[in-house]
């Protein structure tokens, strides 16, 4: 899942500053899993937002809504009923920042403003705790690797390793974060593949990720 | 026993301190409660394991999002005492009950009466 973390309230206050009345909108994809911009956490960063400014004595009127998805127009879609009976100063989004985008795509004359910072896609580790796991590079080889992906999380992205700041299983970035190629080595040792790791791994083409500038994926037999 | 405790102490029952939520406090600070405070069973005594534990998380959550926003992280408490400590629960709801005085009244609602 893509995942976020809500921008610190100090941030949003600002953002929000001038405005009397905002729409708050989140989203019931990947950041209502990463509990980041789900309806619960909308609930909150309203709360929090109108506690603010109550106690500033300048009151401010938050209407909230959670949608599908942010990141379909069929969704994005729905907030125009609002938008279009409400005189909202300003939309805020709690989606990944695709969300945001989105709603400023499809609403032209409306200030939107994103309230969290997507920070990558990963999964969660136990309830709570997430980490990075791929880091949409375009072109998956992570067979090579005993599954495990060595661009994403190794801090070096090395494609050859490990480096000689690996010590105990961790990486020399820090004592809590795994070294992925002593993953990989302990994993290919135990499916008996460890012949494969002498193999040198050339150069990665990276015409697939961002090098390529913006990407597109066009699936013609499902295109209108 | 026939304990008293301050009046301007509400209660609101829950089965279990694990029921009460970020938005449950939130939501009192923003109707302008001067204080809201927790009172859960002892810790290691959750007749449901750990809904005390829960509960200081989120008490612990709240009081950053106060600060965050520059309110007094300590109008929102977690206290832990058990269902026998009749006495304990007086002595609690006199000691928050001072704290909030020392504190003042919420400045949501003064905020609000400046406007």
């Amino acid at each position: 899942m893509v995942v976020a973390e809500q921008k610190p309230i100090e941030e949003i206050l600002v953002m929000v500053a001038d405005f009397n009345k905002v729409l708050l909108t989140g989203c019931k994809g990947c950041v209502t899993v990463c509990c980041s911009g789900g309806q619960k956490e909308v609930g909150i960063l309203a709360s929090a937002l109108k506690i603010a400014r109550k106690k500033e004595g300048r009151e401010i009127e938050i209407d909230e809504i959670t949608l599908e998805r942010q990141c379909d127009p069929e969704y994005v879609d729905q907030l125009e009923e609002p938008i279009a009976s409400n005189k909202y100063d300003a939309v805020l989004s709690m989606a990944c920042s695709v969300g945001p985008q989105y709603i400023a795509k499809r609403y032209e004359d409306i200030l939107v403003y994103p309230c969290l910072n997507t920070t990558f896609i990963g999964g969660a580790l136990e309830h709570g705790v997430w980490a990075e796991f791929c880091q949409a590079c375009g072109s998956c080889g992570i067979h090579n690797f005993g599954a495990l992906c060595p661009i994403a999380r190794c801090a070096k992205s090395l494609m050859n390793g490990p480096c000689g700041g690996s010590a105990g299983g961790k990486c020399e970035i820090s004592p809590e974060t795994d070294c992925v190629w002593h993953l990989i080595y302990e994993r290919m040792s135990r499916l008996g593949q460890l012949d494969k790791m002498g193999n040198v791994v050339m150069f990665k083409d990276w015409t697939s990720s961002r090098d390529g500038g913006p990407r597109k994926m066009v699936r013609e037999d499902l295109k209108q | 026993m026939r304990l008293n405790y301050p009046s301007n102490v509400k209660i609101i029952n829950v089965p279990c301190t694990g029921r009460v939520d970020i938005l449950h406090l939130l939501k009192a600070v923003e109707d302008g409660a001067d204080g809201v405070y927790v009172a859960g069973c002892l810790e290691g005594d959750c007749h449901y394991l750990t809904g005390n534990l829960k509960a200081k998380k989120r008490v612990n959550y709240v009081k950053k999002v106060l600060e965050g926003i520059g309110m007094e992280p300590e109008r929102v408490e977690m206290y832990n005492m058990s269902a026998a400590e009749g006495a304990r629960f007086a002595e609690i709801a006199r000691e928050f009950t001072q704290r909030i005085q020392e504190l003042g009244p919420s400045p949501v609602r003064s905020g609000a009466k400046a406007a």
